[in-house]
């Protein structure tokens, strides 16, 4: 079964991954020959993803029924779950540092007989193709196949399929020429264009593929290759109705503020490229030498130091440079310098040499992560986003762009320092709270909503920084599909409203029934509503589980509590702004008679990707008896040595990094519970306390604390900043560099120029006055000549013949007058 | 008295009267308006010099009876005759060309191409 699986999961996948790739293909040379104006692409588009959405459900179902799984959780993890409805059973061997463990066989990147808590996850990885190789570098397009890939998969092409459907109702416009009135033309009038629908489809199904690359990818170098082109799938997706001013510039916000990200992202490969030599997650075998090489979880947590994380021997050895000069100066031979250095590596590694360098490449990745999944600071080109057309907006901001940061720290988790985690978790919490707070004052539907994806992606990066790591991507997981259902929910409401403002909708669920309660399923799931210790909607699991790791992680380390309460506070923000959003829209009394009275539901293509996204927004939490779920499938790839706690003294001080069952035990648990019903119950009662029976007047409240209404009305400042900070500063060097450039070189330019017009000038006189005065003038003195000679020739033959004769005799007598000598000889 | 003057007839006899009547043909030549008179004119030159060839050639007028030119006198005589002949017959075309396009055969009117 095992060896079998090895082969069957790269190949389920990698075809699920490639099938997007040929419907892009086929569409770009071919798209818009399919069908009246393209109509086809969206077919070709869709039965493409929905056939990756089999291959990955039929892999998730393999993987489910393996039968390592079910060893596995017989082990341990199927408690769990009990722990979750309240039965604070400590099911975890406190045991697990004994000696029993300590033998271990397997290897990181594989298989496992030895499912202990401190063996590797199951996970299987290779190579398809190798970019590049010399000597022991290899860069190549691979796969690393765990639980959460096979998760990822599922999710990725699931949501996508839904919003491909949804897409197919939402882009009909496009079938035809569009008149887009947002388009200001200099000459008045409005703007005309033909429709754009296959090229939609086109590049969702490049997304699509460029996501699945992230996910599958089976080391760093494919990781930031697919990375780049999700980047640029963005740009082309917010940019869709490029003619618009605010469409182009939030196009090219993401792509830029992206690159921030990704400029950090290209630092840490370098110091892992640099110290390591690898940039595979799992070991991979070299197949020119048919060398094992370790990958980068090995060398970071060997198994034969038993998952402990350390500073791998390559970033000691390449910052302890200096150390390695002294001795090469005092060994002769090459080999004896080998052994010395080795022998020397675990001292310069309790020295602290290569800490940094670790840091800093976990950092680095780090970057990349807060560019793609929109942290503090660079949170700012998501808002902006939402010009792109609202399916977009559901894919980039559930299941793929920003999922990919989210999901890259998960995957790179064993490789993070305790540092490291803690500047997670401290970027993860300060997000969630900036963003939250924005999204109170927003009018904008889509605004909300995407203010409401930052803050969650904080609290996902929170959860993985206090060392949550199931509770982190278990929330990727279950916001993904809450969140694609909000979006698509507002979509159809701004296709029936034809505005995006809030302040002009209200009382839409009776024209709307299906998108209303779907949205309320929606708003439910986000804040995690649910009878407690009982039963609740996915996001009620996802955010306990964020809830207690946080406030596990605030009791040992007491001077970071801070985080659990912006967790707590998150959670009642998130509460009020998103019933704010519901009851303001579908609730009350219409406050534009003119909006409400054009609504209307939107066809059964677009409500039907809504009622299945609703479906799993509510049930994606739950497990199925025997342990089948979301949550114990992720557990399964909990990455090896870091299901214990762990206290390192690192930079920022002594870190505790609490292990995550420890959060499902007891009090914890009921505490994080209690805390999270309160604070959802209190924003929602809040929110309809203000928007439903207006006991309390939203207008009042925005009067009495004006400074901070203005200031989150402005979002913080944070794009003003930035413009004053960054743009301004950079447009400033442009003219600058602009004033050089037209000053100083053009100038430089210009008179060398203007010297060799002057020489030009000199040169031509001398042309014209000498050389070719000394041309005419024999031509005129020949002309002249031929003048003065044409006389002779008078045409009268007897004078001719004078001339000769005359000629003649006096040709004779000079002749004999000079060779009088010759002629008497 | 004038055969005592002028003894036996000798190359120079000859000589002069080729001299004689090529003098003629040049003054004909170079005062005939008429253009058939200019030919004639050229046929005396011609013969003129026709009368030095066979002068020259003939053993009988040799001092030594033997000539310096042999028959060469002859041939070069036979082979001016057959020139002026082939001269004769372009010359008369011309001549009866310019006729027809001028009416006339002075040549003093021939002077179409003068500069």
């Amino acid at each position: 079964m095992y060896s079998t699986a090895a082969y069957l999961f790269p190949i389920l996948l990698g075809i699920a991954w490639l099938i997007p790739l040929a419907s892009f293909v086929a569409i770009l040379f071919f798209g818009p020959r399919m069908g009246a104006h393209g109509k086809g692409a969206a077919t070709v588009a869709t039965s493409a993803i929905g056939a990756s959405l089999l291959l990955s459900l039929i892999a998730l179902v393999l993987w489910s029924l393996h039968p390592v799984r079910s060893e596995h959780h017989d082990g341990g993890h199927a408690a769990v779950h009990e722990s979750d409805a309240g039965q604070a059973v400590n099911i975890w061997p406190t045991s697990y540092r004994s000696p029993a463990s300590s033998d271990v066989t397997g290897d990181a990147s594989s298989h496992g007989g030895d499912h202990g808590e401190n063996s590797a996850p199951l996970a299987y990885s290779g190579d398809w193709y190798t970019l590049y190789a010399g000597g022991s570098l290899r860069l190549s397009i691979g796969w690393y196949i765990d639980s959460i890939t096979v998760l990822m998969f599922a999710l990725v092409t699931f949501i996508a399929t839904c919003i491909h459907v949804y897409a197919a109702g939402y882009m009909h416009d496009e079938l035809h020429d569009v008149t887009d009135s947002e388009v200001q033309l200099t000459e008045g009038g409005s703007f005309c264009r033909p429709g754009r629908f296959h090229r939609f489809f086109q590049a969702l199904s490049l997304f699509c593929f460029s996501m699945l690359g992230i996910v599958i990818a089976g080391n760093l170098a494919m990781v930031f290759i697919f990375w780049e082109l999700v980047g640029i799938c963005s740009w082309f997706l917010i940019g869709f109705y490029f003619e618009r001013h605010s469409a182009s510039t939030a196009a090219n916000k993401a792509f830029i503020v992206n690159r921030v990200g990704d400029f950090g992202m290209l630092i840490g490969l370098m110091a892992l490229w640099g110290g390591l030599g690898t940039l595979h997650f799992g070991d991979s075998v070299n197949p020119s030498t048919g060398e094992r090489q370790s990958g980068l979880f090995e060398l970071v947590r060997p198994a034969k130091g038993r998952y402990v994380q350390q500073v791998p021997d390559g970033l000691v050895a390449f910052s302890a440079a200096d150390q390695i000069v002294k001795i090469a100066a005092t060994q002769p031979t090459s080999s004896e310098l080998h052994r010395e250095v080795a022998s020397a590596l675990p001292e310069w590694r309790e020295q602290g040499y290569g800490k940094w360098l670790l840091f800093v490449a976990g950092i680095g990745i780090f970057c990349g992560c807060v560019g793609k999944s929109a942290q503090v600071p660079l949170f700012v080109w998501l808002p902006d986003a939402m010009e792109g057309p609202t399916p977009v907006s559901a894919l980039v901001h559930s299941a793929t762009m920003v999922a990919a940061g989210v999901y890259l720290v998960g995957r790179f988790f064993p490789v993070l320092t305790p540092d490291v985690l803690l500047v997670i978790a401290y970027t993860g919490g300060l997000t969630l709270f900036i963003a939250a707070t924005i999204a109170v004052t927003a009018t904008d539907i889509k605004r909300v909503l995407a203010y409401s994806t930052v803050s969650q992606l904080g609290y996902m990066m929170l959860a993985l920084g206090v060392g949550g790591w199931v509770a982190g991507l278990f929330h990727l997981i279950t916001h993904a599909f809450f969140k694609s259902l909000l979006f698509l929910c507002s979509g159809s409401v701004i296709h029936a409203c034809h505005t995006n403002d809030m302040r002009k909708m209200g009382g839409l669920l009776k024209v709307m029934p299906y998108t209303g309660w779907t949205m309320l399923v929606g708003c439910l799931a986000i804040i995690g509503a649910g009878i407690p210790f009982v039963v609740g909607l996915s996001g009620y699991y996802s955010k306990d589980a964020i809830l207690a790791q946080a406030l596990l992680f605030s009791k040992t380390n007491p001077q970071h509590s801070i985080l659990y309460v912006a967790v707590a506070g998150g959670a009642f923000i998130t509460a009020f702004y998103m019933f704010r959003l519901w009851f303001m829209t579908f609730a009350g009394s219409p406050r534009d008679e003119h909006v409400f009275k054009h609504a209307h539901e939107s066809p059964r293509v677009m409500t039907a990707p809504l009622v299945a996204l609703a479906v799993f927004a509510v049930v994606a939490g739950w497990s199925l008896p025997g342990g089948l779920g979301v949550e114990s499938l992720l557990e399964q790839s909990r990455p090896a040595g870091t299901a214990e706690t762990i206290t390192t003294a690192g930079i920022f001080g002594n870190i505790t990094v609490p292990a995550e069952h420890e959060s499902h035990v007891g009090a914890i648990h009921v505490t994080a519970t209690l805390t999270a019903f309160a604070t959802a119950l209190a924003g929602v009662l809040l929110a309809a306390a203000m928007y439903f029976k207006p006991l309390i007047s939203p207008v009042a409240v925005a009067h009495a604390a004006r400074p901070i209404y203005t200031f989150l009305v402005h979002r913080w400042y944070v794009d003003e900043l930035y413009h004053a900070v960054f743009v301004l500063p950079t447009l400033w060097a442009a003219r600058f560099v602009s004033a050089i450039d037209t000053q100083v070189i053009d100038r430089f330019i210009n008179s060398l120029a203007w010297t060799a017009k002057r020489i030009a000038s000199v040169d031509a006189w001398f042309d014209r006055v000498v050389v070719d005065g000394i041309v005419n003038f024999a031509g005129r003195s020949t002309w002249k000549a031929g003048l003065e000679l044409k006389r002779m020739q008078t045409g009268s033959l007897r004078q001719y013949v004078m001339f000769i004769v005359v000629g003649t005799v006096a040709i004779f007598v000079l002749a004999t007058l000079l060779f009088r000598t010759s002629l008497a000889g | 008295m004038i055969i005592a003057l002028l003894g036996v007839a000798s190359v120079s006899h000859y000589l002069v009267v080729g001299a004689i009547l090529f003098s003629c043909g040049v003054v004909c030549m170079a005062v005939k308006r008429n253009a058939l008179g200019v030919l004639m004119g050229i046929e005396l030159v011609l013969n003129g010099a026709n009368l030095n060839f066979v002068a020259f050639g003939s053993n009988y007028l040799a001092a030594d009876g033997k000539s310096p030119l042999g028959l060469d006198g002859e041939v070069m005589a036979l082979f001016v005759i057959l020139l002026a002949a082939a001269e004769a017959a372009v010359a008369l075309a011309i001549t009866l060309n310019f006729y027809n396009n001028h009416a006339t055969v002075d040549v003093d009117r021939a002077d179409d191409l003068h500069g």
